[in-house]
């Protein structure tokens, strides 16, 4: 089933000379895990923006399980999507729990199953719960707070995550050990994940297909393994070298 | 002068309670009118500029000013000075109550309204709580120039301890004027170390 699907979609930003995101066509099946990776300005922010609505489109239509957007309400919407940023953004005024805890409240759940929703989401992330439930955003390590961050975006069940370079901000050691554990909690849910990066490390890493945009297009979508042996362009190719050259340098420094 | 106190003491005592009781009452719907303006600058950054520029404006007209402006329009008395009291409040309210809810950092705001709560819902469970301290801030600067504003109200006849202060200023009497300063300006230092101390506790 086809999860997501943009249909020659434009955005161009007020001032702006040239699109944000131009005539962009991308179908993306339940399930996937998809990574976007491009450099910045490349349109990938305003392209994820546009299936919650935070942006949205000029021209073409979005559609989510065949429907349009445009047409559905839009905190409904909202709500059938996790979002997840690179600057977290928890509430700091709530602890741990009360955070994973808003929309469930919202939703008017029954206090015994929110709080066995938030145990349950805590441990997903690997947070020890009897450690981190009354702890408040500030006490929490960047990694630590970036869990919070995926769990709080679980909280509603939804089907799809948006991940907007979630993992940008944290520390080598502690996002490699991140990017495992979003590949695990990807796989234990049935839910279509779509992850920004600008590493294109990450991306290969993490995709079950990569989207590789510039300047507002999309240059190519495949399988990691498809894109590393036929490369599209030139761009692709060079965004290819750069990590490349980097493997070239641990090379020589070893 | 001590005598004053003792053999006046009806006279001020009333005086007092007619003075805070013009600014609490006005305070109260003061609040009430600078969180709905609040509420609807949410939905409109060009009208939360607007009201604050038109509030600048007015706040900027000498009391005196305005109260005498009012007079045709609503007459002598206690709800005239209630009007001058409430505009005024406005700006410095709004600009606490926006500017505290405008410096909470973006990626808050972006994460409650990308995970489906209303602009009404982000208010009341993300913003008013992190922007508490401006907003009492705010309170409390409306209350010390409040009570400073409602003893000019009693040229107009609203009563309270600008009535001590004018009669002095009248009969010539200096121990009324002396009383008059003193007693509005103990009541603003007062109010302001109370309202500092529990502003420090939040």
């Amino acid at each position: 089933m086809i999860a997501i699907e943009f249909q020659h979609v434009s955005k161009q930003f007020k001032n702006a000379k040239t699109n944000a995101i131009n005539r962009i066509d991308l179908s993306i099946q339940e399930g996937e895990f998809i990574t976007i990776v491009g450099s910045s300005g490349s349109g990938k922010t305003t392209l994820l923006k546009m299936i919650n609505r935070l942006y949205e489109a000029d021209e073409g239509k979005v559609l989510l399980f065949g429907e349009d957007i445009n047409k559905m309400n839009l905190v409904e919407l909202r709500r059938r999507i996790g979002y997840v940023i690179q600057q977290v953004g928890l509430f700091p005024h709530m602890s741990v729990f009360e955070n994973v805890a808003v929309l469930p409240k919202l939703l008017k759940w029954d206090k015994g199953k929110i709080e066995q929703t938030v145990d349950r989401l805590l441990d997903l992330v690997g947070l020890d719960q009897n450690e981190f439930k009354d702890r408040f955003p500030a006490q929490l390590s960047g990694g630590q707070q970036q869990r919070v961050g995926v769990a709080r975006a679980l909280a509603g069940d939804p089907k799809i995550m948006l991940l907007d370079e979630p993992f940008g901000a944290i520390d080598a050691i502690t996002r490699s050990m991140l990017q495992d554990e979003i590949l695990r909690i990807h796989g234990g849910l049935n839910k279509t994940f779509i992850f920004i990066t600008h590493d294109i490390n990450e991306a290969l890493k993490l995709g079950t297909r990569v989207v590789i945009m510039n300047e507002g297009k999309i240059v190519q979508v495949d399988t990691p393994m498809n894109i590393v042996q036929h490369p599209a362009d030139e761009f692709v190719t060079s965004l290819l070298q750069s990590a490349m050259k980097q493997q070239a340098f641990w090379k020589f420094l070893q | 002068m001590i005598e004053f106190i003792i053999n006046y003491q009806d006279k001020w005592t009333k005086a007092l309670l007619e003075h805070l009781e013009l600014v609490f009452v006005s305070l109260v719907i003061s609040v009430l009118i600078a969180m709905i303006l609040t509420i609807i600058s949410l939905y409109s950054k060009q009208f939360s500029k607007l009201i604050v520029y038109f509030f600048s404006v007015i706040y900027s007209i000498p009391s005196l000013a305005l109260f005498s402006l009012l007079i045709p329009f609503t007459g002598l008395g206690k709800e005239t000075a209630l009007i001058g009291l409430i505009v005024y409040s406005q700006y410095i309210l709004l600009r606490n109550f926006i500017s505290g809810i405008n410096s909470i950092d973006n990626s808050i705001i972006e994460s409650a309204v990308g995970m489906g709560l209303s602009t009404l819902q982000t208010f009341y469970m993300i913003q008013l709580p992190l922007a508490k301290r401006s907003i009492v801030t705010g309170i409390r600067l409306t209350i010390i120039s409040t009570v400073g504003i409602t003893t000019i109200a009693a040229s107009i006849n609203a009563g309270g301890l600008g009535t001590i202060l004018f009669d002095g200023l009248r009969t010539m009497n200096t121990n009324k004027i002396i009383w008059g300063s003193v007693l509005s300006a103990g009541l603003a230092l007062g109010l302001n170390y109370i309202l500092s101390k529990v502003e420090q506790r939040i």
